[in-house]
């Protein structure tokens, strides 16, 4: 299972840039799930803080980038390296300031 | 159209008389409550109403907000299940007729709730603004707000609530390291004692079975924080300091939960925080026997009501397996793959069964716990919690 999940990384860490179609489907999928665990499905908070375009706007990529990819030791957010690499994490990060969450749009 | 008009006022009193017959045939189909739980849709914002008997799903109930972390208690009659949701909202679900009776959106993000032990009262603990709040069971009307202050006027987000017996509850504070235990003795004049220092971030607790004792898991450090409710002036003590000290510690995906039935004779069941491994603890010393390793970080750790076996899920991304722990040998002796996303667990009231959400195969599944054959397959939309009305006789459920 890991060694599956690392192969996925290094897959399509050497295409760079854009993640897949495939790809985007389970980061969505990640977001969504194991993300929102602790940030919420909506991403309005829960044991992370809120997650929404308002709440991230004024903090760098690079700082994002890093907390997602290193984790805040100390805090509950953990490193994510093992399943995302830098140019998915960056995928992520525009997928977070750009869009609400699906099931916001439906109201909720 | 004046000839139209004439015919249907005279099949007024035939209709009513349908009305009528068809009333009767609806009554006839009394059925009681004793089989039934629910399932959380949690992206949905509904859940389904189920039975066990049949195995099988009867209604869906819908715009009930943002499921996720959802949870359920019932009323002691087991006719209504009450649900928390994540935006706060908490939710009256008539099980008998199918229908949401009233909803109150009673803050911006919550976690969790209990019903009192007399069953007038419902406690919601919430992330945002922190606190508990009060609510009568019958109409949901806010009894008592009690902010979760600490510091110099810093709100702490609550979790692990409980009720205990005495018309009592009980939670603890994340950010602030403390438990509180709040007296409903006298619902106008609502009594608080505070235990501080408890350990830091406490993320969920349990009850034991008894109502005697609330065991609360601890994330900032090793070890739990244990309140004696027989003995609230000997104030909260530290279990097991060392647990985990020598292993390294991996990071956590998901935060564990402590709340079912983990309670099997002297033995208390739960999960290790960041280990693959299950805690095993004596509560007769309080003491810790055995670290089983599992094969993953365990999220539920339940007891089956009979106290023979230990079901666990785990968290990402080992969270397509299930492990049962034979509590004679306190090892592994099973281990099932029901799909991907297996996010809870729960048996039927005595046990012969479990029944098992699969959120990304979009399914429950239903498994004999003797046999461990799977008994039925039911569609669900990304399931998560599961509750059954035998809940509602439980103390600390
Ligand atoms: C186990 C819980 C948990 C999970 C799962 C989790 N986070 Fe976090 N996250 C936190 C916590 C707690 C913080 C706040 C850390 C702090 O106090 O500095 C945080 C902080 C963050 C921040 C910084 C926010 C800010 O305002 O600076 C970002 C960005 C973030 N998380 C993204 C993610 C992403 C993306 C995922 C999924 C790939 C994720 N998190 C999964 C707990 C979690």
């Amino acid at each position: 299972m890991w060694r599956c999940l690392l192969l996925l990384c290094f897959a399509t860490s050497a295409a760079a840039g854009k993640p897949d179609p495939q790809r985007q489907r389970e980061l969505r999928s990640l977001l969504k799930n194991d993300c929102g665990a602790c940030h919420g499905l909506t991403r309005k908070g829960g044991l992370g803080p809120p997650l929404l375009p308002e709440a991230l706007a004024g903090k760098s990529d690079a700082e994002l980038l890093r907390t997602i990819q290193e984790g805040r030791p100390g805090t509950a957010m953990p490193p994510w390296k093992p399943f995302v690499d830098a140019d998915e994490t960056l995928w992520l990060i525009e997928e977070l300031l750009r869009k609400q969450p699906v099931s916001m749009e439906h109201g909720g | 159209m004046i000839e139209i008009n004439k015919s249907i006022d005279k099949s007024v009193p035939l209709l009513l008389l349908l009305l009528y017959l068809l009333g009767n045939v609806c009554l006839a189909e009394l059925r009681g409550s004793g089989d039934l739980g629910v399932v959380i849709e949690r992206e949905r914002g509904s859940v389904l109403i189920i039975e066990t008997s049949k195995r099988s799903i009867l209604a869906r109930v819908e715009k009930l907000g943002d499921l996720s972390h959802a949870s359920v208690v019932f009323s002691r009659d087991q006719r209504y299940a009450y649900v928390f949701g994540r935006d706060g909202g908490l939710s009256k679900i008539d099980l008998l007729q199918d229908k949401l009776v009233r909803r109150v959106v009673q803050a911006g993000n919550s976690i969790g709730g209990a019903i009192s032990q007399d069953g007038r009262f419902i406690a919601v603990a919430n992330y945002q603004p922190g606190g508990v709040k009060i609510f009568t069971s019958d109409t949901l009307e806010l009894v008592a707000d009690i902010p979760a202050v600490y510091g110099d006027d810093k709100r702490s987000r609550v979790v692990g609530l409980v009720d205990a017996p005495g018309r009592q509850f009980v939670y603890s504070l994340f950010d602030a390291g403390e438990i509180w235990l709040l007296d409903m003795r006298d619902p106008s004049r609502i009594e608080i004692q505070k235990f501080s220092d408890i350990g830091r971030q406490p993320y969920d607790a349990l009850l034991t079975p008894d109502g005697r004792y609330y065991l609360a898991g601890l994330f900032g450090e090793s070890g739990l924080a244990l309140l004696d409710l027989w003995h609230p002036e000997e104030g909260v003590k530290r279990i097991l300091p060392e647990y985990g000290k020598d292993d390294e510690k991996l990071p956590v995906y998901k935060m564990p939960h402590m709340e079912g039935w983990s309670v099997t004779g002297n033995l208390a069941f739960v999960p290790a925080v960041g280990l693959h491994q299950v805690l095993v603890i004596d509560m007769l010393q309080w003491r810790l026997v055995k670290s089983i390793p599992v094969a993953g970080q365990p999220v539920f750790v339940m007891a089956r009501p009979d106290g023979r076996q230990i079901w666990v899920n785990f968290a990402f991304p080992d969270n397509q397996q299930v492990q049962v722990i034979d509590v004679e040998d306190l090892s592994v002796s099973r281990t099932l793959q029901p799909g991907k996303g297996v996010l809870h667990m729960e048996f039927t009231p005595r046990g012969e069964e479990v029944w098992i959400s699969v959120r990304d195969d979009n399914q429950i599944l239903v498994y004999d716990t003797r046999s461990f054959q799977e008994m039925a397959r039911l569609p669900a939309v990304s399931p998560s919690g599961i509750f059954f009305t035998s809940r509602a006789a439980k103390t600390g459920l």
